[in-house]
């Protein structure tokens, strides 16, 4: 009895919290846009959660892009087909792991800082100031922070992408001695653009929807203590990783399956 | 003064991104035929085309002349008929011309050949839209093992 009523409680906890988080989206990003007064909110969010995820974005991309390099390498040289290296990364790059490494490390990188900062601003009461001060919070500090992640991650996994294969280039081409012209022109015959970067990027960007809504809504909802924003956090992480793998598979299954 | 800052390291951010979506469909991708100017069809029937796919390259002596736009089957006679995009400045294939699908390395991809004949005054030169008479199909290995085997068979009757 007591085990049938704790499933309802975390079913109706589960359902409430679905609807929260749709309101917090909808209301923070439904309405008429001002961009005298946006503008520079955005900018500064772009420059929290985009220019400084580079640095990871970047470093992480370039030794993906040799790791599979080298790894390729050692494997297709024995059929004597090291020159499909060039398309083996690519394609590898393009369709999974460029958006989904890239959201994996956004997660971690700017999803748990936007958590963490909104849900202190709730601790400590700035939001209800907000609310005080007739500025409507979700238009000023959550609207603005996911139009900056929803903006951010699609170009973090084109440069991510791009990085990786310069990196394999660096590899198989400069170390392993593959032919730079070999490996350029059978990946451009390989490489489709509808099929293969479209498809990336349409990827990338359910990421960074799920990612940052995910994030800003664990933040506004947190429980105003250090132990509900630490909690927050948490799951903001998980939450976001473990979505982004199941929605892999499942975009994947509809973009490239048979 | 900050904002500025700020507004200088979001430009750099959003123009890198933009230079590698960039960079993917430009160096990365073949984002249409390349050499997508004037071309011209020219139309060949094989027996077998194998493993030969829409935008296959066409190659003399290795030199790719144009690509392969569509295949399709002959009604009447149920025999595949290749469209090939020859581009515009090799004009000059003689009626001679023969074609034939070719192999690039053992398991490599399939791709056509085309061997020009010779010039005369008595033969003309193709004109676009024409049919290459001489075609040679596509090799099938499991075909070439069956006749091989079959061949040992009778020669030791």
């Amino acid at each position: 009895m007591q085990q049938l009523q704790l499933l309802g409680k975390n079913t109706l906890a589960l359902i409430s919290g679905l609807g929260r988080a749709v309101i917090v989206l909808l209301s923070a990003i439904l309405h008429r846009p001002d961009f005298r007064k946006g503008t520079p909110l955005l900018m500064q969010q772009l420059y929290n959660v985009g220019f400084l995820s580079l640095v990871i974005i970047v470093v992480s991309g370039g030794f993906i892009g040799m790791v599979l390099a080298l790894q390729g390498y050692t494997i297709l040289v024995g059929y004597g087909a090291e020159a499909s290296l060039g398309p083996m990364v690519a394609l590898a790059l393009l369709r999974e792991l460029g958006p989904v490494v890239s959201a994996l490390l956004f997660a971690g990188r700017a999803g748990s800082a936007l958590t963490a900062e909104i849900g202190l601003m709730k601790a400590t009461e700035q939001l209800s100031s907000l609310e005080m001060m007739a500025v409507d919070p979700l238009r000023r500090v959550i609207a603005p922070r996911f139009w900056a992640g929803f903006i951010s991650l699609p170009l973090l996994a084109a440069i991510f992408s791009m990085v990786g294969i310069l990196g394999a280039h660096l590899v198989g081409v400069d170390w392993l001695g593959v032919d730079s012209g070999t490996f350029w022109s059978v990946m451009q015959s390989q490489v489709d653009f509808n099929k293969d970067i479209l498809n990336g990027i349409i990827k990338s960007v359910v990421f960074a929807f799920v990612v940052t809504w995910i994030a800003v809504y664990k933040g506004y909802d947190c429980e105003p203590t250090s132990e509900g924003i630490s909690r927050a956090t948490t799951s903001t992480v998980v939450q976001s990783s473990l979505l982004i793998l199941a929605l892999d598979f499942i975009l994947t299954a509809l973009m490239f399956a048979v | 003064m900050m904002s500025k800052k700020i507004e200088l390291m979001v430009g750099i951010f959003v123009a890198l991104g933009i230079a590698a979506l960039l960079m993917l469909s430009l160096k990365v991708a073949n984002s249409g035929i390349s050499g997508g100017g004037e071309s011209y069809n020219l139309f060949a029937k094989f027996d077998n085309i194998g493993g030969l796919k829409v935008r296959s390259p066409i190659k003399v002596g290795g030199v790719v002349v144009g690509r392969v736009s569509d295949i399709t089957l002959d009604s009447e006679d149920y025999t595949p008929v290749v469209t090939m995009k020859i581009y515009q400045q090799y004009d000059q294939f003689s009626e001679a011309t023969s074609v034939a699908i070719l192999t690039a390395g053992l398991l490599g991809e399939q791709y056509i050949g085309l061997q020009p004949g010779f010039m005369d005054e008595s033969v003309e030169i193709l004109q676009p839209n024409d049919f290459i008479e001489d075609t040679k199909p596509a090799l099938v290995l499991e075909e070439l093992i069956g006749q091989f085997l079959f061949g040992q068979g009778s020669g030791d009757e």
